[in-house]
């Protein structure tokens, strides 16, 4: 199968005005004919739902949660890029393109990009309308701040809550659809497969979670916005249920899976304090702003944050400022994680664990006054205090990195359907416009972008192709053998009654993957790691402990099958990172450094995006290629010294 | 005008009546303690016998007399019908450790306390008011300069020389202060006057009200009793 | 540390629940108070007993799924959500009371999970701004003091918990309402549908079968986010002269307005 991006042709800025223009449109009256069902009712699930409801269309929403305002993007903290220009410092949608690829090192579509960079103007615009109480300046009009290592301030916010508002904001839009009935919500409902029919997506199988009824839903197009896999991980900044099932199942019915190793690692979460951790917390990056990065020059065993003070200055290693002295601490976050792991190994970590290091705030707070940090990180600095019990007001937090975001997902095209026609993938959960790197504050821009800007123009495309009586009915026998397959996978995890929770084999895919394919990959790591994963997915399917029925709310049981699906997504991570032998965004091989250790790009061999097709159970994947085209930014190996 | 009885029969609407009710109430108290404080004049009764002739002879006073009782019995129904709602929203199983920190008691027993002052206003009403409109009993009347006015003061100075009564009065006192020393200002609460502006004045007059006033009540058969 | 805990165990909304006790003995205080709650399924699920189920999620405090009533306050002893709340705040030997939720219109799913959709149909009933994507004035075309934007933003900032109800004797959902109605209230772009808005929300509210507020400021001291009641003042003056003033307008009217 040739993978083709669909990505129009002509000059960068106008792709998308004509491809507008050349997508088939839906006459309006017969939008009310075409049923179309969305998995994920986060930030580009919510905001898809709302505005195809809005065109007319009848959607069906399905959620896991008991609300769509529980989606993990109320998580994200930071802000949105929007390439507004409003601070005036040389801002355009070129340069928010131009920093994107940049930022992804090269291996995200020019032409997604640069839409991304368009649209992102009108999420602000569209926010603002519904009520996101953005930050304000004095004058009334929107704030601004440079997030991320950005050279200028294009990142709007809501405190530390822009995630949560927008979420809010697009919970609203598609409240506003549920109560005109053209979108029908279900939540606590988890899907377990999509349904293929003559290679079209035609629907997919649910289980409600509360009563365990297995159900079909049928449909004339399937969009999935279920966000990342960071939790293949188990310890990530990701909630608790974030889980790849939904894509790793459309994934197993032909989607193929793009870039899957390629995952972000975020440089300031709190680290881990024992072996009862559950989750990891992020700090945001805005903290990089003002706090500076250091651990002590030579090490020191178990340094508490309160003994910081005992270090003198001369002793201490500003390292990030030290090694990039014009980005210093606001390196992008593959960097600073990079080299927090590299200070780390050498043993001067600090903390109990040694797998940490400060971040000082005093020099800020000398500068501004505490009044000035509180009114900037005041809610983050309470967060911190509540978890690890120090006030950073203080003493130096303590910071580690941990895995944040997932780049790679579903492989897409130009109009982010996957490569099972009817099926799309929005936000997270594809692997579009980030590349091998995201940037900070753009998660949110693309999760909105998709959902309020793209689909509804492209999806358009495809439904005027079917035409609205080409449906198929959930008496279809691909329906009822659907459900009879999940029924049946749902028994065998209950029958298996083994002596392993499944948490414990989570944990212990977290921790082969993070030691493996984590910040730093080789060779010989990864096909250990190959091999370690294949026995604990064999043990998983003999040992696992699933206790309660199938007819019930069983939280062990709605665990005990992602954790089934991680533990093959997991392989897949170990051999894409195998295949790619080139360091590229947060993808580090050790094979490919230059003598400084600083990450080296392959463009000649690997400026392709690896699209896996999946053939059978634990059978070997086929990888496609799609090679990347760059006819508007020349290759640069990124340099932030 | 369905939108009249929508808003009245809302939660809102009812707290709105309670409020509104409330503050009349309070407003009664003061006017009521002013005409006491009579009580204490030495002058054998006199004035505090022409006012009370003037309260329950004076045409307006009585339509005014009416309202009050009228708004006593609003507050106690919407307070009834608040209760049963609110208790309905609890449901059947309460909370078995419940922690009293993060309100203060008066505001979680006001419905104990309003009891407790419509037990004391039938009880008040019974004795003075009562006997004062000739429902029963035998008040006396006398004849001020060629007028006849009945002798509130001796029923009144009779009862206030019983030590039952006595303590009975003080303790309802305490019960309406309590009862004021939430109900003033969530009455302002309830009304939508909330404001940081004016927050500081409403708390401080409220408790002050809430002491002064009851106190003020509290004190005059105490003195009556021990002079 | 060793913990006693007395947890509410309910197999389904029909059937009685009753209280149990279990005692972990290893607990440590850097531990957050759902982590303790892991270890003690962990353990449940090696005996083969069924483990207790709670609503979870983002365990940073922002996502409002975590709930329980913790020694007679929901989210526990301190101003936080659960998922933020750590067992140095216990002590060593202490007994700890996790109760669900209790409100008629919480109804129990099983053990310590509620269900919470009464607040998703209050949004629904219009609290949101009715804009189609698409169409809307440039963001800055509209400024709104910083003031007004901060105190919408401080309204904005609650995360649907239902602590405010747990907390009220009363079981009512006033300051949730209260803060939406108020964010809306407070912003520009919400004043078109403000009067409907208001009367619309309030009327879902009731239909759900919370109760009334008696102001005793229990939910504002129990809320996770700081939401002041100074909200709810704002939703009963919106809602008193929006009734007097607005026309009358059927409930299903469709949207806010």
């Amino acid at each position: 199968m040739k993978l083709d991006s669909k990505v129009p042709e002509g000059p960068i800025g106008e792709k998308w005005t004509r491809h507008k223009f050349n997508l088939k449109l839906v006459n309006p009256a017969n939008k009310r004919k075409y049923d179309i069902i969305i998995v994920g009712t986060g930030l580009a699930g919510a905001s898809a739902a709302a505005s195809l409801g809005e065109l007319g269309y009848n959607v069906k929403a399905f959620t896991y949660h008991d609300s769509p305002r529980r989606a993990h993007s109320i998580a994200a903290q930071g802000g949105i890029n929007a390439a507004k220009n409003y601070q005036n410092d040389g801002d355009s949608v070129y340069r928010l393109f131009y920093d994107t690829i940049k930022g992804g090192d090269y291996r995200a579509r020019e032409g997604n990009v640069h839409r991304l960079a368009e649209v992102s103007v009108n999420i602000i615009d569209q926010c603002v309308a519904q009520g996101v109480p953005f930050a304000r300046e004095y004058g009334g009009l929107l704030a601004n701040r440079s997030f991320g290592g950005a050279q200028v301030s294009r990142t709007f916010y809501a405190r530390g809550q822009t995630g949560q508002q927008l979420l809010l904001g697009a919970y609203g839009a598609l409240n506003r659809q549920i109560a005109n009935g053209k979108v029908k919500m279900y939540t606590r409902s988890e899907m377990l497969d999509v349904i293929v029919v003559d290679g079209k997506a035609r629907g997919i199988i649910t289980r409600d979670l509360v009563t365990g009824k297995v159900e079909a839903h049928s449909a004339h197009a399937v969009l999935l916005c279920t966000g990342g896999y960071s939790n293949v991980f188990y310890l990530s900044t990701s909630a608790k249920a974030c889980n790849a099932s939904a894509a790793w199942r459309a994934h197993k019915k032909g989607a193929f899976f793009g870039n899957p190793c390629f995952t972000q690692i975020h440089p300031t979460c709190i680290p881990v304090s024992g072996d009862h951790q559950s989750k990891l917390t992020l700090m945001s990056e805005s903290l990089r702003n003002d706090g500076r990065v250091w651990v002590p020059k030579t090490a020191v065993k178990g340094l508490k944050a309160k003994e910081a003070a005992n270090i003198k200055e001369e002793d201490r290693d500003y390292f990030l400022e030290r090694k990039y002295p014009s980005f210093g601490n606001l390196v992008p976050r593959d960097v600073a994680s990079r080299n927090a792991k590299t200070v780390c190994d050498e043993g001067r970590g600090v903390g109990p664990t040694g797998l940490a290091v400060f971040m000082d705030f005093s020099d800020a707070i000398k500068r501004d006054g505490r009044k000035m940090i509180e009114q900037k990180y005041g809610n983050l600095f309470d967060m911190y205090q509540q978890i690890t019990g120090d006030n950073p007001y203080e003493v130096p937090m303590m910071i580690f990195p941990a895995v944040h975001y997932t780049m790679g997902g579903l492989w897409v095209d130009y109009n982010l359907m996957t490569t099972v026609p009817g099926l799309y993938a929005l936000g997270e959960a594809n692997f579009s416009d980030h590349g091998a790197n995201r940037l900070g504050a753009s998660a949110l821009m693309q999760g909105l972008a998709d959902g309020y800007f793209v689909i509804p123009y492209t999806i358009g495309d495809y439904l005027a192709t079917i035409g609205w009586n080409d449906k198929i009915a959930t008496d279809h026998p691909a329906f009822t053998e659907g459900i009879e397959n999940v029924k049946a996978g749902v028994d065998r995890l209950l029958s298996i009654k083994g002596n392993k929770t499944v948490d414990e084999f989570h944990r212990q895919l977290g921790l082969i993957m993070w030691e493996y394919c984590g910040m730093s990959r080789s060779e010989t790591g990864l096909t250990k790691a190959k091999k370690m994963i294949q026995d604990l997915r064999s043990e998983f399917w003999t040992n696992v402990s699933v206790l309660g029925s199938a007819n019930e709310l069983n939280q062990e049981l709605e665990k005990a099958g992602r954790v089934a699906d991680f533990l093959e997504l997991g392989e897949l991570m170990i051999d894409d990172a195998l295949n790619r032998n080139e360091s590229c965004g947060g993808h580090f091989r050790e094979e490919s450094a230059t003598e400084e250790g600083e990450a080296k790009r392959n463009d000649d061999a690997f400026a392709y995006v690896a699209a896996w097709e999946y053939t059978r159970e634990s059978q070997p994947e086929n990888l496609h290629k799609e090679e990347l085209r760059f006819e508007n930014v020349k290759l640069t190996q990124r340099s932030y010294k | 005008m369905k939108w009249i009885v929508d808003m009245f029969t809302s939660t809102l609407g009812r707290k709105l009546l309670m409020a509104l009710t409330g503050l009349f109430l309070i407003l009664f108290l003061a006017v009521h303690l002013a005409g006491n404080l009579q009580l204490l004049k030495d002058d054998g009764g006199r004035a505090f016998n022409i006012y009370a002739e003037f309260m329950s002879t004076n045409a307006l006073i009585q339509v005014v007399s009416k309202g009050n009782f009228f708004f006593i019995l609003l507050h106690t129904f919407m307070a009834i019908a608040l209760t049963t709602k609110n208790r309905k929203a609890r449901g059947p199983e309460g909370y078995a450790v419940l922690s009293g920190k993060s309100s203060h008691w008066t505001s979680r027993n006001m419905g104990i306390l309003g009891t407790l002052v419509l037990a004391f206003i039938v009880i008040h009403l019974y004795h003075f008011w009562a006997q004062m409109h000739g429902y029963w009993g035998n008040i006396t009347t006398l004849d001020y300069d060629g007028k006849p006015v009945r002798d509130l003061y001796s029923l009144v100075d009779m009862w206030f020389q019983k030590e039952w009564y006595v303590g009975l009065y003080v303790f309802c006192m305490a019960a309406i202060a309590f009862h004021l020393w939430h109900g003033f200002a969530s009455a302002f609460q309830t009304l939508g006057l909330n404001h940081l502006k004016y927050n500081g004045v409403i708390n401080v007059v409220g408790k002050v009200f809430a002491v002064l006033v009851p106190a003020g009540f509290a004190f005059i058969p105490l003195k009556m009793y021990f002079s | 540390m060793k913990i006693t805990l007395k947890i509410w165990r309910q197999t389904s909304p029909a059937t009685k629940g009753q209280f149990k006790t279990y005692t972990l003995g290893h607990v440590s205080p850097d531990m957050s108070f759902l982590e303790m709650l892991d270890v003690l399924n962990q353990d449940l699920i090696k005996k083969g007993e069924e483990p207790v189920t709670f609503d979870h999620d983002c365990r940073e405090g922002i996502c409002g799924v975590c709930s329980l009533y913790i020694n007679g306050r929901p989210h526990g002893p301190l101003q936080t959500t659960t998922c933020q709340l750590h067992m140095r705040t216990f002590s060593d030997g202490e007994t700890i009371t996790i109760e669900p939720w209790r409100a008629t219109a919480f109804p129990i799913i099983k053990d310590l999970m509620v269900d919470r959709s009464a607040f998703d149909r209050i949004q629904q009933a219009g609290g949101f701004i009715s804009v189609n994507t698409g169409g809307v004035p440039d963001a800055n075309e509209i400024p709104i003091s910083k003031k007004i934007a901060d105190e919408a933003m401080d309204a904005a900032q609650c995360i649907g918990c239902g602590a405010c109800v747990a907390a009220c004797k009363n079981a009512s959902a006033m300051l949730f309402v209260s803060a939406k109605v108020s964010q809306f209230a407070l912003l520009p772009q919400g004043k078109p549908e403000r009067k409907e808005r208001v009367e619309k929300m309030v009327a879902q509210m009731d239909a759900e079968g919370f109760g009334a507020c008696t102001n005793t400021r229990a939910c504002e001291a129990e809320c996770p986010k700081g939401i002041k009641i100074t909200n709810i003042a704002r939703m009963n003056r919106e809602y008193f002269s929006a009734m007097v003033s607005s026309y009358e307008v059927a409930a299903g009217d469709g949207g806010a307005g």
